[in-house]
């Protein structure tokens, strides 16, 4: 049995319209995508805005209903539960959210916003809740003190601590991190993702790591998929996707990350221009009349790729 | 290039910014937001400024334009721009001169345009401002500009509103805006920040070739390393309002001295060194208010480095040809990680 197992997933959203505002079509969010998780691993979701990374994330907890397939988690399937039965699950299943100036109430303390998790599920005397809490802001580096602040004290990096504070209360097994770094700044970044790799190993952790940048999601994850309109166009483990990227798609998303080495700059150039007039002249090699990608095939044990 | 004009002697800077310094006023104290930057931007050259949010960095940017609120701003120095000192002139002077001899890109496109005016009639906007071209050599300038930054249909675009277009689009439109009137300098803020990755390639390579084709300068500034290394001819690293190191940007990213320089760089996740540990800057960066005015300004980051090796009054020195770096610190700075001081690692 695997931890997280996702089978031909798919979430549409209605667009109405015509007469009686009936449904006249669907916008694809998620498009019949399958992927499976193990526990302890990180696993990456790339593409870029709108390619449905973010509402994968969010129907695997809930926050969205799939319109078909399944979410197996540790052999449940999520999708079929009921919302009290759901409830259940959402302890093991955690969120980390991206931008922290949000995701946390401006007028709430911050024992209230980590020990809101816990007041949902367990019935803790107020001791012990304050200690709970003061256990996991030491965890993540906070002051025991800055219990009674509000959000609007703390910096970026700081508020983003806060947030992964509250998504690990409940001893959670998976971790949803949408783009959990992409609103700070580069050395308050390092920061965050060394701390969330350290709890990882610490609580035997599995993460969801949802972010359009593709070096972070390579410092990061162990296994690497690539979405594009709703679709998995590649999957494989880091390496596989880095140094050996099969699908046009893939290979656009790389050669489009800047490079550090001023060097090689006109050696990217070249590289871009070469991957974009491939993708121009061979459009119809990777994706099909409807301008979708074709089913995953698989090319190596660990490596799949869409191609026809 | 009926405006550049011949006199612009390519040796001679575009732009001079001599001891800027740029301060807010906050309960009636003014505390600068920039302070002291001298930096030359030459014709046909990027010059790149980075930082961490907060170092001033768009406060800069700003100030050169003449944007930021006049009651609430003080500005000392000078921006001599053509042999004029931008900061002494009257509003309706530097009107003459912003769109026309400067251009601006902004970071979110969406905000940046009006949503009730078409994206051709944008472009013409500033057209209409600063030349008395007719109402069809106008439309066709802006058509030929909306094709210069790759738009695929001009005679289409020129009719869309803002919200019609996608993100990578907008920008497009943004920067035709601010190459209307061919200006001799554009400032750039953070002109990808907003955008997906393969988007931010694109914009990437159209604003170095639209650099190449009518020599501009361009003052970049950006947080992402990357994207300077793959765009500057010159960086600037500021900190808490200060220029701590400049150089040209192969140097920057071979031999960078300023223990900033090295921190940053080492922050980022790389896609060669995998799976590493990043390096974590200690503490935080300090807020206006709390600045540290004097001595050397990163000394409370890095605090293994005892206060004897900083100068007392660090100025930005010549350490090699081209090469500046303010204080003596980067002589005794090594990480912690590298002489194995686990006190000072931050996880």
């Amino acid at each position: 049995m695997s931890f997280l197992k996702v089978n031909n997933l798919k979430v549409y959203y209605p667009i109405r319209g015509g007469f009686f505002r009936r449904v006249v079509d669907h916008v694809r969010a998620v498009d019949d995508i399958s992927f499976e998780l193990k526990q302890g691993e990180t696993y990456g979701l790339v593409g870029e805005s709108g390619c449905g990374k973010t509402t994968t994330g969010r129907t695997i907890i809930g926050l969205n209903k799939s319109t078909s397939g399944e979410i197996l988690f540790e052999g449940k399937d999520l999708t079929k539960l009921s919302r009290r039965d759901f409830h259940l699950h959402r302890q093991d299943i955690q969120m980390i959210f991206q931008d922290p100036y949000s995701s946390l109430n401006p007028r709430k303390r911050v024992l209230d916003i980590i020990a809101e998790p816990l007041r949902n599920f367990e019935r803790l005397s107020p001791a012990e809740e304050k200690r709970k809490v003061e256990y996991y802001i030491e965890k993540v580096g906070l002051n025991p003190e800055s219990i009674y602040k509000y959000p609007h004290e703390f910096s970026g990096g700081q508020r983003q601590r806060i947030g992964i504070a509250r998504a690990l209360t409940l001893n959670p097994k998976l971790i949803i991190a949408d783009e959990p770094v992409s609103a700070l700044d580069v050395s308050v970044q390092a920061q965050v993702l060394n701390f969330m790799q350290d709890i990882q190993k610490e609580f035997n952790l599995t993460y969801l790591f949802i972010s359009h940048d593709l070096g972070i999601i390579q410092h990061m994850c162990d296994r690497i998929g690539i979405m594009y309109r709703g679709q998995f166009v590649e999957e494989g483990s880091g390496k596989e996707i880095y140094s050996n990227p099969q699908h046009i798609y893939t290979k656009r998303l790389i050669s489009a990350i800047p490079d550090i080495n001023p060097e090689n700059r006109e050696r990217q150039v070249e590289l871009r221009q070469e991957i974009n007039s491939e993708y121009k002249n061979s459009y119809e090699k990777y994706f099909n009349a409807e301008g979708k990608v074709y089913q995953l095939k698989q090319i190596s044990d660990t490596h799949s790729v869409a191609l026809p | 290039m009926f405006l550049l004009g011949g006199f612009a002697l390519s040796n001679q800077p575009l732009l001079e910014l001599k001891n800027l310094r740029t301060s807010f006023r906050i309960n009636n104290d003014y505390f600068a937001a920039v302070d002291d930057v001298t930096l030359t931007v030459k014709e046909n050259e990027v010059v790149a400024i980075v930082g961490e949010s907060g170092c001033g960095k768009s406060a800069l940017a700003l100030s050169i334009m003449g944007l930021h609120p006049q009651g609430r701003t003080k500005l000392e120095g000078n921006v001599n721009f053509n042999g004029r000192n931008l900061l002494s002139l009257t509003t309706s002077e530097m009107n003459k001169i912003r769109g026309k001899d400067i251009g601006m890109i902004f970071q979110d496109p969406l905000t940046a345009l009006n949503p009730l005016m078409t994206c051709g009639r944008q472009i013409e906007e500033s057209m209409t401002y600063h030349t008395n071209l007719s109402g069809s050599k106008k439309k066709q300038k802006a058509l030929e500009l909306l094709k210069k930054v790759g738009i695929p249909n001009p005679e289409r675009t020129y009719k869309q509103f803002p919200h019609e277009l996608s993100g990578g689009m907008r920008q497009r439109v943004v920067i035709a805006i601010a190459i209307a009137c061919e200006p001799s300098l554009v400032i750039a803020d953070e002109p990808t920040t907003a955008l997906d990755v393969t988007i931010q390639a694109q914009i990437m390579d159209l604003l170095k070739e639209l650099q190449k084709q009518m020599k501009t300068g361009i003052i970049l500034i950006t947080h992402d390393l990357g994207v300077v290394a793959e765009m500057a001819d010159r960086v600037a690293v500021m900190y808490a309002g200060e220029i701590v190191e400049l150089a040209d940007v192969k140097t920057l990213f071979k031999n960078p001295l300023h223990p900033y320089t090295r921190s940053l760089l080492n922050s980022i996740p790389s896609t060669a060194a995998e799976k590493e540990r990043l390096h974590v800057i200690r503490g935080i960066v300090p807020s206006l208010q709390n600045l540290p005015r004097t001595g050397c300004r990163f000394k409370e980051r890095i605090d293994w480095v005892s206060a004897h090796d900083h100068e007392e009054n660090p100025l930005l020195r010549e350490v090699e040809a081209n090469h500046f770096v303010r204080c003596s610190c980067y002589k005794h700075f090594n990480f912690p990680e590298e002489i194995g001081d686990s006190k000072y690692v931050v996880s």
